[in-house]
């Protein structure tokens, strides 16, 4: 399973897995466990929705949906109609990866960014249907009452043992991306990122890697969704607004288009920022604005590789002599 | 009220929001045409426009002649600016990035708008009263025709720019193929800007008309410029007649839809038909070739 991973990131995934078991056994405090776990969840969705961004070069602002999609199905299947939560959630993410297929197919098949206009339109209906089915999802209210999940008689009920399991999966979720990534389809990704059409005459057939990548990220913001709703047990319209599509899209940005750990390295940075700023709700929609803003326009490599490749052409260009001006 | 009369009034409201709607997407088309990039701050230009002609006319008392002027002028003000610092200054030109860095802007904006006006909702008086007029059975507010007539000079001016007027040509050329308008000698940078300053003023016109029936607040820009988007795609992007029809269809859909059906998704409708639109013809109504398949 490894074999395909670098040497570094195996490294870097042992070190990761190490902070996951023993950060609960360290951190006592419960809100910085809150926030951490808030992270894990985030980074489940940016690290899918980098898929889509950095290596397949399509925009999506409709990721809002699916997390909300997998939230509402876990959430009124388990417990409206008593279904078993964990095989709900693997419904949820088929069913979420049904719906980008639909959503994505007909847009992707297109030249230029019709994805990002596809998935926006997408995710605003399924706003308005979470707030206006108020029979099925409890409307603007929100929906109360989600069962926990559980293993055999270990519940996950408190924030230290959701911890772990949130974790975890960000984990698995991380590694299929290297995994991914670095694999045959991860290349013909690049490709179709580099150029479309050269990639295209080279054999990669690019309009069905396009749509598997959406409708696996989709899946990924799916899986949080329903990790979320078991977790909070109460899930509203606005958790999965258009609002927070523009977040973890500002992650992925941060974090540097097309990689997986500045996935994780930005839906850290900006959900601890998004949290310090959480005093007043108008801080948040400046803050994350300007961020984003910022990092585009200096940065656009994102915000660890932007800084790495400045570093770095400081320390070359002290070495070069500048050319004499006459 | 019979029926005949309540399909005229809904009309009369169709129309009215979706003059708004093409506005917002002949902004839309005009960007796009100039650099190939959806421009999210549109929505932002709509708010600052009735925010402006708040402030101008409710707060400071000019009159509504020069508040609108002044309202018009510092939108578009802000648009140009948009383009001479952020869109000019980034270091990657890559449409994904620029794209990105307008959906920054507008939360800026937006959280700016916020902090300066608050979140409540601000009323701005008609323009002449609120006598109403009935025609074939319908009520129309004297805003009604002022938006009507507002919107009809915009579309005319327009039209008049584009075809009659060197700059405007120029915008065209630029718009069909910008090595070819550099070529000729053309200052292609200054016809970004320029699209930029107009799709900003013409948002403004946007808000502004449209803010003493629906009244404004610092995110009523949203959800007009994502229909405006909508009516653009709906009528062929990068075309502006797709965009008026585009914009008046919507509209009159949307006041149908909710009048005879139920108003609980109005909202969604729009985007219904975005999406049907993106799968089933993408060209839009008007549109032709731009979005081939290859």
């Amino acid at each position: 399973m490894f074999s395909i991973i670098k040497k570094r990131e195996t490294f870097l995934l042992v070190i990761f897995a190490l902070a996951i078991i023993l950060i609960p056994l360290v951190v006592k405090n419960k809100y910085y466990i809150i926030v951490m776990n808030v992270v894990g969840l985030n980074t489940i969705v940016v690290v899918g929705l980098n898929l889509l961004i950095g290596f397949a070069g399509q925009i999506s602002l409709g990721h809002a949906a699916f997390y909300g999609l997998g939230a509402y199905l876990s959430a009124i299947l388990t417990t409206t109609y008593g279904f078993p939560p964990w095989p709900t959630i693997v419904l949820a993410m088929i069913v979420t990866g049904m719906v980008a297929y639909f959503v994505g197919y007909p847009s992707l098949k297109l030249k230029g960014h019709y994805l990002v206009m596809a998935t926006l339109g997408f995710s605003i209906i399924v706003n308005i249907f979470m707030g206006e089915l108020d029979q099925i999802t409890g409307g603007p209210s929100g929906f109360p009452g989600i069962p926990h999940l559980s293993i055999g008689r270990l519940v996950f009920d408190n924030d230290f043992k959701n911890f772990y399991l949130i974790w975890t999966f960000a984990f698995f979720c991380i590694l299929a991306s290297l995994n991914l990534v670095n694999s045959r389809v991860g290349r013909a990704l690049k490709a179709i990122d580099g150029s479309e059409i050269a990639a295209n005459t080279l054999g990669v057939d690019t309009d069905r890697y396009k749509v598997k990548v959406f409708v696996l990220s989709a899946m990924f913001a799916s899986l949080a969704g329903s990790l979320y709703a078991h977790y909070i047990v109460f899930i509203s319209p606005r958790n999965f607004d258009f609002y927070y599509s523009i977040q973890v899209v500002t992650m992925v940005i941060v974090g540097g288009m097309g990689s997986v750990w500045g996935a994780f390295f930005g839906a850290s940075l900006l959900t601890v920022l998004s949290e310090i700023l959480h005093v007043t709700e108008k801080f948040n929609i400046i803050a994350n604005g300007v961020i984003l803003t910022l990092v585009l326009i200096f940065l656009p490599e994102g915000v660890a590789v932007g800084l790495f490749s400045l570093y770095q052409r400081r320390k070359i260009s002290s070495l070069i002599v500048p050319p004499q001006k006459n | 009220m019979d029926f005949s009369q309540q399909i005229s009034q809904y009309v009369i409201s169709g129309l009215t929001i979706g003059a708004i709607y093409a506005l917002v997407a002949l902004g839309y088309n005009i960007v796009h045409n100039a650099t190939g990039i959806v421009n999210f701050v549109q929505g932002e230009f709509v708010t600052l426009g009735g925010m402006m002609m708040y402030t101008y006319y409710t707060i400071f008392k000019i009159p509504l002649l020069f508040s609108f002027f002044l309202s018009v002028a510092t939108v578009t003000f802000i648009g140009a600016l948009i383009e001479r610092g952020p869109i000019r200054v980034a270091k990657s030109k890559a449409i994904i990035i620029l794209v990105f860095i307008t959906i920054g802007l507008s939360s800026t904006i937006r959280g700016t708008a916020l902090l300066i006006w608050g979140p409540d909702n601000m009323p701005i008086p008609s323009f002449s009263g609120e006598k109403v007029i009935r025609v074939m059975g319908a009520a129309i507010l004297p805003q009604h025709l002022w938006i009507f007539a507002i919107t009809i000079g915009v579309v005319i001016f327009l039209q008049y720019f584009f075809h009659r007027t060197l700059v405007g040509k120029a915008m065209r050329a630029t718009a069909f193929n910008r090595r070819a308008a550099s070529l000729v000698g053309i200052n292609v940078n200054h016809m970004i800007l320029l699209s930029f300053a107009m799709s900003g003023g013409l948002g403004a016109i946007g808000g502004i008309i449209i803010a003493p029936i629906t009244t404004t607040s610092y995110d009523t820009g949203i959800m007009l410029s994502l229909k405006g988007f909508s009516a653009a795609i709906l009528g062929g992007y990068g075309n502006s007649t797709g965009a008026i029809l585009g914009g008046l269809i919507l509209g009159v859909l949307e006041s149908l839809g909710a009048g005879l059906i139920s108003s609980k998704f109005k909202n969604a409708l729009a985007f219904f038909i975005l999406l049907l639109v993106l799968f089933f013809k993408p060209t839009g109504l008007l549109g032709h070739g731009e979005a081939d398949r290859v």
